[in-house]
């Protein structure tokens, strides 16, 4: 299928650059997709990938480099133009109106005026023959993750494309699903697509792809055959470094319970939130419980009720350290020693056009008393601060800059850094090093194992299984809005947590649609 | 495109104070023209508008007089704007603070108690406050938009007062004009400076800017307010509540407008009548928000607006202009202040970066 020796690539990059104000998202990146090669650009978050994608399905323009369409110079000024020569592209978050119909989507994405009656047809037709089966007339609401997915594929292969772009396709599917989508994809590079995988996790790439650009930084590193390389040399081309893995510990056996979580029933009042159903969990001190999970399926709303953004009328539902803290609000939980980090760091974790020193006085001014006689202690405040940017090696000029003016590695350190420093009886970590460098991921996980063995009681929510299982000591999935029973991490296997994900709970419950309000 | 606005980094500090300044140029250029069209010498016109009205001692204390209530509604007013709570009924606040504060002299007008005056000062914070709770209700309670519930609280309020001079409150000894009797020595803001009208309530508004530039810089309700303001689930993370913020602003922005108009129904004007602001209440929104909603800004810009109010009536008197100039003067500072702003997050560069393609 790859040929990497003769004829005309299907897509070619050359010197391609985009700046941003005080970034250079790509730097001369140069790029090669043969027809019917599966080509994969790997890279961490920040590599640049997104941008050089964005860049060829013309939504974003370039500001030097010259893009080649089977040898000849083109301009794609728009996704309509991509579209209209054949570039195909399924984004990581999908652009689906939940409140449609599949067909509807489908139409509402594709270039021109449909026939509906003809449009239904062929998305039966097409989808069937890739092994994607949708129904037409679904709802979306009404789909799993791993359906929407499929009505962003199907609906590009309705146009017939020479190349598709697949924006990190797996992180959203259950490891069964994924295989699923994996046949397709080959199936689709045998019949002459071309295929630009975007991912950054390597045992993938190394199953599917013929070949690999790797970027680092913005910049073109090198191009490999991934068959070829290990993931570890993979991972270097990637990262640059030699990583050191978290040192791992043993859980204190028996310690006391510090969380308790029982019988938590919360219905979502968002539309097509997840209600959540009889939630059992607890953590001991001293260890990590790490949570797994597909995005949505109730992620949010357990973390908005142990932070206290939503209470519960169960007094008995949430427990610290044997104290009902269910009706309590955010910063009286925190009082009595529970520290959250929240998934979204700008505009949930920080207010990002405050000063950092401002954001530290936001969750940290009752617990590290930065109140005095009724008045702001700006001194006590900066000191705190200080503190945090030192211990935690957030990098800034100074903590009069606001939140937004970092990294998100930096900022995740700093709000990771400040809940730390606050001695928390408990912390509940959410995607601790989503889309940050793998310096401070490697930084952050440390901090976590480290805070467990003094005796706190962690608490991780992710969606990415390396993570949970390099720092975790119990698993427990979330899948619909229920929790399984958290296992021990040597008595679980990837296997068993992608089924758990799949939304197989083992307990004969039947399965609920989403609460639709 | 030979030009491009991109997004800065961080939002820029200079702008933040630039823009006023901006915005108050591209003003003064358009009046130019607006002068010539109308026919009148730019130049004359702009000194008659800001120069004439500063001449004597006198006229300089009526810019401290009309910008008094002018200060007091747009500080109470910014506070809200900081939470993003859009109370735009000030005027209607200004006038039910006047209604309550006056009731006390106009059910007890013998009263000779030095305690009158400060006991109808609060009267007039209370009924400002109770006015502005109404919109906080609804928003609190049925998530009705305060922009809509306060603007048409403020038709009810003036339509009130109208009720009660055109009624019950009327002078008997006043031959039938809609005006209530004139206010008692007690009931009077006291004189500051002898031979004006400056009084006590300009102290009150000082007072206010203090006050407010204290509570936001150094107190845990400022910050609040700003949090909820700029990230609502911040706040919510922090554990502040979005309710108590919207009613604390409410609130407060009522009862600063109840003070202004209070102090001014016992200060220049003397008695009740059916209209006793030209439109103060909207004008403060202009002054916040020239004043970057900051409470020393606000000091500066509410000073700057009372010289167009001012300033229109210099221009109508020698110059014969109509006296909606001060409205359009008023209006083209907004106008400008808000497209300029643009200018805080966004820069303009040109475009000098090769194409991809031909």
């Amino acid at each position: 299928m790859s040929d990497s020796g003769g004829g005309t690539p299907q897509l070619e990059l050359r010197g391609i650059t985009k700046a941003y104000p005080g970034c250079l998202a790509n730097d001369h990146i140069n790029l090669k997709i043969m027809p019917g090669e599966i080509h994969a650009l790997l890279g961490e978050n920040g590599a640049g990938k997104s941008t050089l994608v964005k860049i060829i399905y013309g939504v974003l323009e370039a500001d030097e480099g010259e893009i080649r369409w089977v040898g000849d110079l083109v301009s794609i000024s728009n996704p309509h133009a991509a579209r209209k020569i054949g570039i195909g592209m399924v984004f990581q978050h999908f652009s689906l109106f939940e409140a449609m119909t599949v067909a509807e989507n489908i139409a509402l994405g594709m270039s021109g005026r449909q026939d509906m009656k003809a449009l239904e047809n062929r998305i039966i037709e097409v989808s069937n023959s890739y092994g994607l089966p949708l129904e037409p007339h679904r709802q979306v609401h009404t789909l799993s993750v791993g359906e929407k997915q499929r009505i962003e594929i199907v609906r590009c292969l309705l146009q017939n494309p020479k190349l598709l772009i697949m924006d990190e396709p797996t992180s959203v599917l259950t490891p069964q699903e994924a295989e699923k989508m994996f046949e397709t994809l080959r199936r689709l590079s045998s019949e002459g697509v071309s295929i630009l995988y975007i991912s950054h996790k390597l045992d993938e790439i190394k199953a599917l792809c013929h070949k690999a650009t790797i970027l680092r930084g913005g910049q073109y590193i090198s191009e490999c055959d991934p068959t070829k390389e290990t993931a570890k040399s993979l991972a270097e081309m990637m990262i640059g470094t030699d990583l050191r893995a978290p040192e791992h510990h043993q859980a204190v056996k028996g310690g006391a319970v510090r969380l308790k979580v029982r019988n938590l029933t919360i219905d979502s009042d968002v539309e097509f939130g997840v209600n959540l159903a009889n939630i059992n969990f607890e953590v001991r001190t001293g260890e990590i419980l790490g949570i797994a999970g597909v995005a949505g399926n109730g992620q949010i709303e357990l973390l908005s009720a142990l932070s206290g953004e939503t209470r519960s009328s169960d007094v008995e539902a949430i427990m610290l350290d044997g104290k009902s803290i269910a009706r309590l609000n955010p910063k009286e939980r925190r009082d009595l020693g529970l520290a959250f980090v929240p998934e979204d760091r700008l505009g949930h974790g920080s207010v990002p056009e405050m000063t950092l020193a401002e954001n530290a006085f936001l969750s940290g001014y009752s617990r590290m008393d930065l109140m005095n006689s009724g008045f702001i202690d700006n001194g006590g405040t900066a000191h705190y601060a200080e503190d945090i940017v030192k211990k935690f090696d957030v990098r800034t000029p100074g903590i009069s800059h606001t939140a937004n003016s970092l990294s998100g590695g930096n900022l995740q350190k700093f709000i990771v850094g400040r809940e730390v420093l606050q001695n928390p009886n408990v912390i509940i970590v959410a995607h601790p090093t989503w889309g940050v460098d793998a310096g401070a991921a490697a930084f952050i996980h440390q901090t976590l194992i480290d805070l467990a063995e003094a005796g706190a009681a962690v608490l991780v929510v992710s969606q990415d299984l390396d993570e949970l299982f390099a720092i975790s000591n119990r698993i427990a999935v979330i899948s619909e809005g229920r929790l399984s029973v958290g296992r021990e991490l040597r008595e679980i296997t990837i296997e068993e947590i992608g089924l758990l994900m799949g939304g197989t709970h083992g307990m004969g419950e039947p399965v609920e649609t989403p609460h639709v309000a | 495109m030979l030009l491009k606005i991109e997004k800065r980094a961080e939002y820029s500090r200079v702008m933040v104070y630039l823009t006023p300044i901006i915005a108050l140029a591209l003003t003064v250029l358009s009046s130019v023209i607006l002068f010539e069209l109308l026919g009148v010498n730019p130049v004359e016109a702009l000194f008659q508008f800001f120069v004439a009205p500063l001449d004597t001692k006198y006229e300089f204390s009526e810019l401290f007089v009309k910008a008094t209530p002018l200060m007091l509604c747009a500080i109470g007013l910014s506070v809200g704007f900081r939470a993003n709570v859009w109370n735009i009924g000030a005027e209607g606040q200004l006038t039910m603070g006047a209604i309550v504060g006056s009731s006390l002299f106009i059910y007890f007008p013998e009263t000779e108690s030095v305690f009158l005056l400060p006991a109808m000062i609060i009267m007039g914070a209370i009924g400002g406050a109770a006015w502005a709770g109404i919109p906080a209700f609804l928003k609190t309670r049925f998530n009705a938009n305060e922009i809509l519930t306060s603007l048409m609280l403020v038709y009810v309020a003036i339509l009130f007062l109208s009720v009660l001079v055109h009624g019950p409150w009327r002078d008997p000894q006043g031959f039938n004009f809609p005006e209530s009797q004139t206010f008692s020595d007690s009931a009077d803001m006291p004189i500051l400076l002898s031979g004006t009208r400056l009084h006590f309530g300009t102290l009150l508004a000082f007072l206010a800017v203090l006050g407010a530039w204290m509570m936001m810089a150094r107190t845990l309700i400022g910050f609040q307010v700003k949090v909820i303001g700029e990230a609502p689930r911040a706040g919510g993370y922090a554990g502040f509540s979005q309710k108590k913020i919207v009613w604390f602003t409410l609130l407060f922005g009522g009862a600063l407008a109840g003070v202004a108009g209070l102090s001014e129904v016992s200060g220049p004007i003397d008695q009740v009548l059916p209209s006793i602001s030209p439109g103060y209440g909207f004008t403060a929104i202009i002054v916040a928000f020239l004043g970057r909603l900051h409470p020393v800004g606000i000091f500066f810009a509410s000073l700057l607006m009372a010289l167009t109010y001012l300033g229109g009536e210099t221009a109508q008197i020698n110059l014969g202009l109509p006296v909606a100039v001060t409205g359009v003067f008023q209006g083209m500072v907004l106008f400008f202040l808000l497209a300029s702003d643009v200018l805080v997050h966004y820069r303009f560069r040109l475009n000098t970066a090769r194409k991809v393609a031909p």
